[in-house]
């Protein structure tokens, strides 16, 4: 069964088309990324997913249940870590986590060991008694997601669970979430603007533009899809024969996109490993000194280049506005 | 209907723990009832505004400002119900199965509690300024129950109001746009037999003078039960039309999500 189903949302706010008929599944036990500039649409569809937004047509399962007819058993199966933090500032983080359990309707013995296993999980336990307020702002999020775990859901949603963290927490982030999705054997949808943060925590993404997925799948079989790997080469002294290297490069079968920049000649392979000593052997052979060689897999901003046609971080600007 | 009940407890738990946690609130909460009774007390001491009550100024003023304090807290009651919307702490309620009608009622419930606490300690400072309340235990539960009802039915107004507004500086324009003309259409400060005409014909209509009768009948004259019970009734009504009107505006809110 598939954890998530959603087919054909559509969503209006006033002027703004938010949702413009949203489909993917979510495979049970999945890390499934929503990948997309701002206001692209991510988060009305996990408002949706979640029973805080009505669509205007279309339907999402979660674990089963219909959102729009059995919200109550949606919200029961699900754990949802907002965008903007949902934490009382003024609780401390027990309180916190103790008040959820409470509104899931567990027990008070039952919420109070949970309560601790939690705090240990997420690195809380000696900040328990401390209110929210002091928290640094990767300690917040860290409850968020703990609140969002206490009923022991079995599906997390996570709306943009980096987004305002510095690099350091990022990636401490990242690692608690591909901890916890082993642990807790979870189905998680998360929301990101960042492409690696996508590719390094999603088995699966779809990328989201202007209110439609534009395109579902690994991470990696997106990329592959692309026209292979980039190689740099930086050749050495040339006396100013840069362009006739570019060009024996250019006739070698497999490269295309053959550029120049200075002494910098890249080329587009299908596969970097074979492609090097090919490219070296070819520029040896004529005489061409070679300084350094990199090679670059395409990175999932490449992805939405080739299948929005639109830079993805001016996207993210636009939206933001 | 018992979950909505067990919700809501808790939720007011949250709420009074986190209030509590805020020292210059709780002083203030205590000062200020004190500060207008012995200010208003000394500034129409001899105005005999008090009218045909042989009661000294003081003793007719004490259940008024008890009255004053539960409704003004009411209506900034709102307040907490933006900073909740803001903090998304409404949101995450609703995106767990947490009963929709107890995260207005809480905040509503919560207002009647503050008041309630206030009147007491007002009561007691009464009495060390040799105001006694004529009515006795009665006379208590009237001005106690007066000050709850009227601190809810602000509260149910001032929820339902930030839930359409859900900004703080239209909050406080509403509850001042609200609060004072109120005070002044009713009882609190001079008495009805002094009021003109038509301020007196106003003041009938309004919730806040309900309750200083009501409460004043407990206080001043220990009599009166009759209509201190249908002046609470109507303050009853009225809390019940205020949260009905939250419940509404909630509704609408989760609509605009």
């Amino acid at each position: 069964m598939d954890a998530i189903v959603v087919e054909d949302l559509r969503k209006r706010y006033k002027d703004v088309q938010a949702l413009d008929g949203v489909s993917f599944s979510v495979r049970e036990g999945e890390v499934f990324g929503l990948l997309g500039p701002n206001g692209a649409g991510k988060s009305t569809t996990v408002r949706t997913l979640t029973t805080l937004t009505q669509p205007d047509s279309g339907r999402a399962l979660v674990n089963g249940e219909d959102v729009v007819k059995h919200p109550s058993r949606v919200r029961r199966a699900i754990g949802y870590v907002a965008q903007d933090s949902g934490v009382d500032w003024e609780a401390t983080g027990r309180e916190n986590l103790l008040l959820q359990g409470r509104i899931h309707g567990m027990s008070g013995t039952q919420v109070k060991k949970r309560v601790d296993e939690l705090l240990e999980l997420v690195g809380l336990r000696d900040a328990a008694e401390r209110v929210a307020r002091g928290y640094s702002g990767g300690m917040k999020r860290r409850l968020d997601i703990a609140i969002g775990l206490v009923h022991q859901p079995r599906v997390l949603f996570l709306d943009e669970p980096t987004t305002g963290l510095d690099p350091e927490a990022r990636a401490a982030m990242w690692e608690e979430v591909e901890r916890l999705a082993a642990a807790e054997s979870l189905t998680i949808l998360l929301t990101t603007h960042y492409l690696e943060e996508a590719d390094r925590l999603a088995e699966r993404v779809a990328i989201v533009s202007r209110g439609k997925v534009v395109v579902e799948g690994t991470p990696d079989a997106l990329k592959s899809n692309l026209r292979g790997e980039l190689v740099t080469v930086e050749l050495g002294d040339v006396d100013g024969r840069a362009e006739n290297a570019a060009q024996l490069v250019r006739d070698l079968d497999g490269a295309h996109e053959v550029t120049i920049d200075g002494r910098l000649v890249r080329a587009r392979v299908p596969n970097g490993a074979s492609a090097i000593p090919t490219i070296l052997g070819a520029l040896d052979a004529n005489g061409f000194p070679v300084a350094a060689v990199t090679t670059q897999r395409p990175s999932l901003d490449d992805v939405y280049l080739h299948y929005t046609g639109r830079d993805f971080a001016s996207e993210d600007e636009e939206g933001k506005q | 209907m018992t979950e909505t009940l067990r919700h809501t407890g808790w939720m007011v738990v949250r709420q009074v723990r986190n209030l509590m946690r805020e020292p210059i609130w709780v002083a203030m909460m205590i000062i200020q009832p004190m500060l207008w009774l012995v200010l208003y007390g000394q500034l129409f001491s001899k105005t005999g505004a008090q009218g045909p009550s042989k009661s000294s100024y003081v003793a007719f003023l004490l259940p008024g400002v008890v009255c004053m304090n539960a409704f003004f807290g009411g209506t900034w009651a709102g307040m907490a119900m933006i900073s909740d919307l803001n903090r998304h702490v409404v949101d995450r309620f609703l995106a767990a199965p947490a009963s929709r009608l107890a995260i207005v009622l809480s905040q509503v419930l919560r207002a009647g509690i503050t008041a309630t606490i206030q009147a007491m300690i007002l009561l007691l400072v009464g009495l060390a300024l040799g105001v006694r309340v004529h009515g006795g235990f009665p006379g208590w539960v009237v001005v106690l129950a007066a000050a709850a009802l009227l601190a809810m039915v602000f509260a149910g107004f001032s929820n339902g109001i930030a839930l359409l507004v859900r900004k703080e500086a239209s909050m406080i324009a509403t509850a001042n746009f609200v609060g004072l003309p109120l005070m002044f259409l009713s009882s609190i400060l001079v008495s009805i037999a002094l009021m003109p005409g038509w301020i007196r014909a106003i003041a009938k209509f309004n919730p806040v003078d309900w309750g200083t009768r009501a409460a004043r009948n407990g206080v001043v004259y220990g009599s009166g039960w009759g209509h201190a019970s249908a002046y609470l009734g109507f303050l009853v009504l009225a809390a019940a039309v205020t949260s009905l009107f939250a419940t509404w505006c909630f509704r609408a809110y989760q609509r605009s999500i």
